[in-house]
């Protein structure tokens, strides 16, 4: 009875180093990086997207001859949405020796596996949203996407703007939805206005009628919901039938195509600070979305940005740089400023600060007759760090960048 | 114990002690996972296995463990502290998951041990004061054993035949974790072995003819979901050492399930059983991954329908195999002599009727 | 924030004053109080209209459950299997009426197809492939089966199909009105309508044909049944084809709400299981009632106690009444076979 067990764990254990022993042997030319992103699991769409939109750009950059004349190799991993999952691929990447990380895209999986890229000194880019992210001190980390810390601000600027006096809060609870939280209420702290409500959900929720209600008790003049894509479109409906017309304010979550889709009419008014949206009037943008919908065949979000642009920050840090050190590459991140028109590929002006965030300008939408509509664009929160004059448009994707920075 | 057996123990032997050495990080860290999960497991299999009762909420102990050995050194209290704390919660807990089971038959159970699941699950996710709620708890450190930090360098080097192999970090640590497995296997045999294990067997035959015969069922029946927690719980301390950083989502219900299939799929009520269905239920998932990472996607659907036909054909799991070939072999023997009997019965019978004329 | 937080007083005062309201300004005058009666009366009929709203969408939401609940029920009863499944069995006529949509066919033609595939799909082959071979084996083998089926249809569609959640059209008009400031949607009204229909439907069925009746027997004591010339196997096939074309009815209604995604089953099992288990696993009207109160008190926990333990009020009811009356609230008693 022993037999065939130790067979089968012989075979495993052959095959385990079968697989990985290739591996250690030096590949020098193409340069090797990791995609540990969410394909299956709660975080499956935002996961793939992400994934779509980094080896889309990887697919460019190999066609136009790389990065420094060396291609890249990309290895693709699901997490299924775990953490630990997340940290035995980050394990099994840094075996691998690659060059860069990227993902996980949920905060939850990317606040443990990059402790695995920090001990091993791997640039790790996230579109994690999730503000303890960067705050803990770990120099490898960068974000695509606007940590909470920049985002609720803007967000709360416009609230203040507004003079909403009362404001009630929607949040799922998880990282993300408390990050978020925590953020607004900082944010929002000594104001005028004020919050009270603070009603929880969870992820997965399907039923709005009790949040809703609360929110409705609590007098709120306005509501901001802030829980995942599915869930706002299941908490716009509610409100839509318990007839809430006071302003509904969120973030990307709220007011992407996707939810627009699910929601119908319920998201109209809908407003929302996002980041990134594939619908903003500037060409660069417009010019990916269309790339991305021949590729795959369906429309992108603000996650596939996320990965587009990660890629592009690489190669543009790379290239300043000169090689293919980490080390330097890492140091140069801290404080670059990239410049759109020089590399297309970031979409719009970046600049990176010390803690691995980025600045960028964001745009104010509101969900109009079923499709978002850009209502302004707002700047970046500190303009100097990132080099750009507000309301400028980057160049027309896909002109050849020069490598240099 | 036959000479074969012993042969094949030592070369098993050999390889969990001999090949992780040459494995880099990811495999060090897919073999200590895997022995933790045979831990967990085999507490189950005692459970469900041997005694014949029903739970879908180990994954619960598992949870309990872990969070209580992380809540402690978080605290500032020694692993080998934390770790006797664990079993006795567990131990006491598993008692208490015990008394449904005396009120309550089969799926009745079931379910009452998905919504205990259902229930420390909550807990540990909402109590963010005590279990840090969604965000978990983080650096969880390695306990240190006469002296000696089990937490790894990087860089250290093994020498071998003239040639430098370089030592997974996590090496020191995978042998803390095979010696905890040894001695939990060691246990569970002995276990077994003593009248104790024949009564849990007596139980899960037929529980009333064993009351009948004297056994007190409701101890064995609390007592075999405390002693399956308690390996859950054992397991748990090891794996919050383990990852670094634990969350309520690997305890949840689902994971529970997943344990449940390991068990069956090994062979409920086969000792070697857990070690075949956690290889199964974690090195396959994570082997596929490595060597054809385009098939991943799929794992989960093949997983499910291997439980599915293996139910049809192999209900008593992958440890029933040589069992049921030496069934069938004994059958056709069986059935070659019979046939040899009936051949010579009717020359007999042919030679008394020839007589008879 | 508590929902008390404010006095009460000054609550009626606000109260007050938003009826008052028309355009979300407050006057700026000040007005008198109210006097303490009228107040409390205010109070206790904003409270009241509250908690029907949320009975009302609980009934909503409850009556699906009771859909899949009885299934369920209907299955164990006639043919001793617990489908884990259960929870993919409405997953999958939900895709399958999607695709039938996207090639044009209207709602109600799309939900006959699909019912018939179901019909063949999860009740013949699943009876077939599935139950028939194990039953002899006894019903842990069955669970883990459906388990691993379960397994099988949700990371399939994962895999195969897509991860994304799709919307989904739903029978009626989201009309929108409301009864004495109850917010009620014309979807809810036509589902429980729906589900209340289909529930008495087969308990008709069942209690009043004659092939019902042969099913009951069947359920009861199946050897009588045999030696009474009832066509056993066809009347566990019967059981299995309601099962799904049930779960397609729940499709149909749940789906514009849950979304179809390849994870919608999840919730939806358990809380079925939960409603089928508090009900009463014996008895079809139980699963009803176990539907409806599932479903009401999940929106009750998440209104008036911790919504991120909303969970486990459905749950504490479900453990309490496994642990004293496991054959559920309208169930009969099992007795244990030696």
């Amino acid at each position: 009875m022993q037999k065939r067990f130790v067979f089968k764990l012989a075979a495993v254990a052959a095959l385990s180093i079968a697989a990985i022993a290739p591996v250690a042997a030096a590949n020098q030319s193409p340069v090797k990086v990791a995609a540990i992103v969410e394909l299956s699991g709660g975080g499956a769409s935002s996961g793939t997207q992400f994934n779509n939109g980094l080896q889309l750009a990887i697919k460019e950059i190999n066609a136009a001859g790389g990065i420094l004349g060396r291609k890249i190799e990309v290895t693709t991993n699901d997490t299924t949405t775990q953490p630990s999952v997340a940290l035995a691929l980050t394990k099994k990447a840094i075996d691998q020796d690659v060059f860069a990380i990227f993902g996980p895209v949920f905060s939850g999986s990317i606040n443990v596996s990059m402790k695995e890229s920090q001990k091993a000194g791997i640039p790790n880019f996230t579109g994690g949203e999730a503000a303890n992210i960067t705050t803990q001190g770990n120099p490898y980390i960068f974000r695509t996407s606007f940590t909470q810390a920049t985002a609720m601000p803007k967000a709360a600027n416009y609230i203040k703007a507004a003079k909403i006096k009362n404001l009630a809060i929607i949040f799922v609870n998880n990282d993300f939805g408390k990050g978020g939280l925590d953020m607004m209420k900082k944010a929002l702290a000594g104001s005028d206005t004020k919050i009270v409500s603070e009603i929880s959900t969870d992820g997965g929720q399907i039923d709005f009628s009790a949040p809703v209600i609360k929110a409705k008790q609590s007098q709120a003049d306005a509501l901001f919901v802030y829980v995942n894509e599915d869930e706002s479109a299941r908490a716009l409906k509610e409100l839509r039938k318990q007839g809430w017309t006071k302003p509904v304010i969120g973030e990307t979550t709220l007011t992407g195509q996707k939810v627009i889709d699910l929601a119908g009419e319920a998201a109209n008014g809908a407003v929302g600070h996002v980041g990134l949206t594939a619908d903003a009037p500037i060409p660069a943008l417009l010019n990916y979305k269309v790339k991305y919908a021949r590729a795959y065949g369906h429309e992108t979000d603000h996650n596939g940005i996320k990965g587009y642009t990660g890629v592009y920050i690489l190669k543009a840090a790379i290239e300043k740089v000169g090689k293919f050190d980490r080390e330097a590459v890492t140091k140069a991140m801290h404080g670059i400023k990239i410049d759109a028109t020089k590399n297309p590929g970031v979409l719009m002006n970046v600049g990176f600060d010390d803690k691995g965030d980025l600045d960028r300008e964001s745009f104010l939408v509101e969900v109009k007759n079923g499709k978002q509509v850009v209502v302004s664009v707002l700047p970046p929160l500190n303009p100097d760090n990132v080099n750009v004059k507000v309301g400028q448009k980057s160049a027309k994707a896909g002109e050849k960048a020069p490598a240099k920075k | 114990m036959s000479k074969r057996n012993i042969f094949l123990g030592v070369i098993f032997a050999a390889m969990v002690l001999c090949l992780p050495p040459f494995l880099k990080n990811y495999g060090v860290y897919m073999f200590s996972t895997w022995l933790i999960y045979v831990i967990a497991t085999m507490g189950l299999n005692l459970t469900v296995g041997y005694a014949g009762q029903k739970s879908l909420g180990h994954a619960a102990f598992f949870g309990i463990g872990a969070y209580t050995v992380a809540i402690m050194m978080k605290a500032g209290i020694s692993w080998w502290l934390g770790l006797p704390t664990a079993v006795v919660l567990c131990f006491v807990l598993g008692l208490v998951l015990g008394f449904p089971a005396l009120r309550v038959q089969t799926i009745y159970l079931a379910f009452a041990t998905l919504g205990f699941n259902t229930a420390v699950f909550l807990v540990m996710r909402n109590e963010e004061w005590l279990t840090g709620g969604t965000f978990g708890l983080n650096g969880i450190p390695r306990p240190a054993i006469f002296g000696f930090d089990l937490k790894g360098q990087a860089g250290s080097v093994m020498h071998l035949f003239g040639v430098e192999f370089p030592l997974a970090k996590d090496l020191a640590f995978y042998y803390f974790v095979l010696a905890a497995t040894a001695i939990a296997t060691a246990l569970l045999w002995g276990l077994l072995r003593s009248p104790w294990g024949k009564a849990f067997q007596a139980l899960r035959d037929n529980p009333i003819r064993a009351e009948s015969l004297g056994i007190d069922t409701r101890n064995y029946t609390l007592l075999s979901f405390a002693i399956g927690a308690v390996y859950a719980g054992v397991a748990g301390a090891l794996f919050a050492s383990l990852v670094d950083f634990i969350e309520p989502a690997p305890f949840a219900v689902g994971a529970s399930i997943m344990m449940y299939l390991m068990v069956v799929v090994g062979g409920a009520g086969y000792f070697l059983g857990p070690l075949v269905g956690a290889l199964i239920g974690m090195l396959i998932p994570e082997w596929i991954r490595d060597v054809a990472p385009s098939l991943a996607n799929w794992y989960l659907p093949i997983f499910g329908a291997t439980v599915v036909v293996m139910m049809v054909w192999l209900p008593d799991g992958l440890m029933s195999i040589p069992d049921r070939i030496r069934a069938k072999r004994d059958s056709r023997l069986a059935s070659a002599k019979r046939a040899e009997a009936t051949s010579e019965i009717a020359a007999i019978a042919a030679q008394s009727e020839g007589v008879a004329q | 924030m508590s929902r008390w937080g404010k006095s009460p007083l000054k609550r009626a005062k606000r109260l007050r004053l938003k009826s008052n309201q028309t355009g979300g300004e407050l006057p700026s005058a000040p007005i008198p109080l109210p006097a303490l009666g009228e107040r409390v009366f205010v109070l206790g009929v904003l409270q009241m209209i509250d908690f029907l709203q949320l009975v009302f969408s609980g009934f909503a939401t409850g009556s699906i459950y009771a859909l899949a609940a009885l299934g369920f029920t209907l299955l164990w009863q006639a043919a001793g299997t617990i489908n884990f499944a259960q929870g993919e069995f409405v997953m999958l006529p939900a895709f399958i009426m999607l695709a039938f949509l996207s090639y044009g066919a209207p709602l109600p033609v799309a939900f006959v197809l699909t019912a018939l595939v179901s019909t063949v799909v999860l009740g013949w082959a699943f009876k077939r492939a599935i139950v028939d071979p194990l039953f002899k084996y006894g019903m842990m083998q069955i669970v883990v089966a459906s388990i691993g089926l379960s397994i099988v249809m949700k990371n399939a569609m994962r895999a195969g199909y897509s991860a994304e959640a799709h919307p989904f059209p739903s029978l009626f008009s989201d009309q929108l009105f409301s009864i004495a400031g109850v917010h009620i949607s014309t979807n809810d009204v036509g589902t429980l309508v729906c589900a209340l229909v289909v529930v008495f439907g087969v308990q008709a069925f069942l209690a009043k044909t004659v092939t019902g009746r042969a099913m009951q027997a069947v359920a009861q004591n199946t050897e009588s049944a045999t030696v009474l010339g009832i066509n056993v196997p066809r009347m566990i096939f019967y059981t299995f084809a309601i099962n799904a074309v049930l779960a397609c009815v729940a499709a149909m209604l749940v789906t514009p709400v849950y979304l179809a995604k390849f994870d919608m089953g999840d919730s939806l099992g358990t809380k079925a299981f939960f409603a089928a288990i508090i009900g009463g696993f014996n008895n079809s009207r139980g699963a009803l009632l176990g539907g409806l109160i599932v479903g009401v008190s999940e929106n009750l926990a998440a209104a008036y106690m911790s919504p991120a333990y909303k969970d486990a009020v459905a749950l504490v009811v479900f453990m309490i009444v496994i642990l004293f009356r496991p054959q559920g609230l309208l169930g009969r008693k099992e007795e244990r076979k030696v």
